[in-house]
This record gives C-alpha cells, structure tokens and sequence, in this order.
C-alpha cells in the first residue's frame, strides 16, 4: 500500500464535501447529484435556460478553473487527460456505460450507495471488477 | 423554493463537489488506476474519500426523509427495482472506460474547467458516450 497521512486525510475531507455537496444538491432541487445524468441533461435536454443541471455543471466547472492556479498539485501529472486513442476510447465507454447504467461513481457511488440501493452495490461491484481487470491486463500489456 | 435560493445552491454544490473531487485525489488519474490495481500496489485513497461521502450524505438523507428524490434527470427514483442486464452491461463498460482513462464524468467536467483546450477531446468524447445509447432506444428507461 503507497498512501501517505496526508493524502487520506485530504481524500477523508473531500469525500466529506462532496455528501455536503451531494446533500445541498439534494435539499434545494429535490433531485440526486448524479453527474452524469446532469451532464446529459445539460447539454442535450434542457439547453442553456438557468437549470439546476447547468448550475451544478458550471459550478465543477469553475472549481476547475480556481483549482489549477490554488490546487495544482492535486491534479497528478497533466490538469487534463493527455490525447490518446486509450484517452478518447476510455471516456467514450464510460459514457455509454454511465447512460445505459443510468448512473456513475457519483449517482451510484456516493448517492446510491448512501442508501443501500441494490442496483448501485451491483453497479459499484461490477465498475471496480471491470476496471480491476482492465488495468491489469494493461500493465500485463505494457 | 424561491428559485433564486435553487440556482444558488445548486451552483454551491457543483463547486463545493468539485472542491471535493479535486481534494479527493479524483483528478489525478494515477490514483484511479492505483486504486484498481488490486493486483499490483494498491492504492487505497479514493476508498477514504468513500468513507467520507457515504456516511455524510446517508445523514443528509436522513434529515431530508419524507421529502421526495427525483433521479438527476428529473424522473422519478424508485427504491427497489431490479438488477437487469442493462444495468451490468453499462457496468462493465463504464469500469473498463474508467480503468482505461483514470475519469469519470465529475473529475472530467472539472478538468474541462482547469484546462479547457487539452480536456476538449476526451470531454466530446465522454458525450458522445453518454449521448449514444439514447439514439438507440426511445424506451423508459430503469433507475439507480
């Protein structure tokens, strides 16, 4: 195991501003912060009427935006993926997943998971056992 | 709601979910992979930021009970429904697309938002993903 004190307890205070975050979202429009879901909604469904979709969208926007210049060492080697055809392919499959799951690691992660929903236990076990299995036949490839 | 307070609050909750994701280690695609290579050095970060959104957002459902909860596209979330094959087959893919990019849909907007040139690419590509199985089913959809 590679962690450092500090980078746990940094993730610990992360993950207690996204259920913050997640709540607020909750508590104001009634509905489930789930990115991907939003994202869509954003930009096929709602267009650029003032709604909480938008909103919630250009507000990880901005945290982007204020996080390269105060946060930059947050961001590993690059503040973006680096252009590949893994890159592309690789965000291209989590999109049709994250539609045909109806949710990502945020509307199954945080918000299923936060109430014991059984399709998110199956969702977030088959995410990670895909992606264990990817990642290793990777580095078996490289 | 006065609408002024929903726009509001849902702006704060993108940022402040940002600023989470960006604490988290999310936007940093070494730490994904570190945390799905079970086989290799495992890198256990992103199981804290877990244990830190589950169990908040658990108590912030539970002072918000009695309220209704729409999925984030504005349908209704029912509690119990079935595990279906659609379900496990977009699983599959989105692990193998998040085992393969190290992002998933929040850290790839906030990307976007830190370097909008370089993110470009892969976000046309996260929507083109995401956009590709509507064109091919009109049919109510199953919910998380």
């Amino acid at each position: 195991m590679m962690i450092e004190p500090s980078a746990w307890l940094l993730a610990l205070l992360g993950g207690v501003l996204i259920g913050v975050a997640a709540t607020l979202f909750l508590a104001v429009t009634g509905r489930v912060a789930g990115i991907s879901g939003l994202l869509r909604a954003t930009v096929f469904e709602t267009g650029l009427r003032l709604h909480p979709a938008l909103l919630f969208v250009a507000g990880l926007l901005i945290a982007g935006v204020l996080g390269r210049w105060l946060l930059p060492s947050f961001f590993g080697v690059a503040p973006a993926p680096p252009l590949s055809l893994r890159m592309l392919g690789g965000l291209f499959l989590v999109g049709v997943g994250a539609t045909l799951a109806n949710g990502c690691t945020s509307g199954h992660g945080i918000c299923g998971l936060s109430r014991l929903s059984k399709r998110s236990l199956v969702a977030i076990g088959v995410f990670m056992l895909a992606g264990a299995l990817v990642v290793s036949a990777m580095s078996a490839l490289a | 709601m006065n609408p002024r307070f929903t726009s509001l609050g849902s702006f704060a909750a993108g940022l402040l979910f940002g600023v989470g994701l960006m604490l988290g280690g999310m936007l940093d695609p070494a730490r994904i992979i570190g945390f799905l290579s079970f086989a290799g050095t495992w890198d256990p970060t992103l199981g804290f930021v877990m244990a830190g959104a589950i169990p908040v957002h658990a108590l912030g459902r539970y002072l918000l009970r009695g309220r209704s909860v729409l999925c984030s596209d504005g349908q209704p979330a029912t509690a119990a429904r079935r595990v279906d094959g659609r379900l496990v087959l977009g699983s599959v893919l989105f692990g193998a697309g998040w085992g393969l990019s190290g992002y998933c849909p929040g850290p790839m907007i906030v990307a976007l938002g830190a370097a909008p040139w370089l993110a470009l690419a892969p976000f046309v590509a996260l929507l083109a993903g995401l956009a590709l199985p509507r064109l091919f089913e009109r049919l109510p959809t199953s919910r998380s």
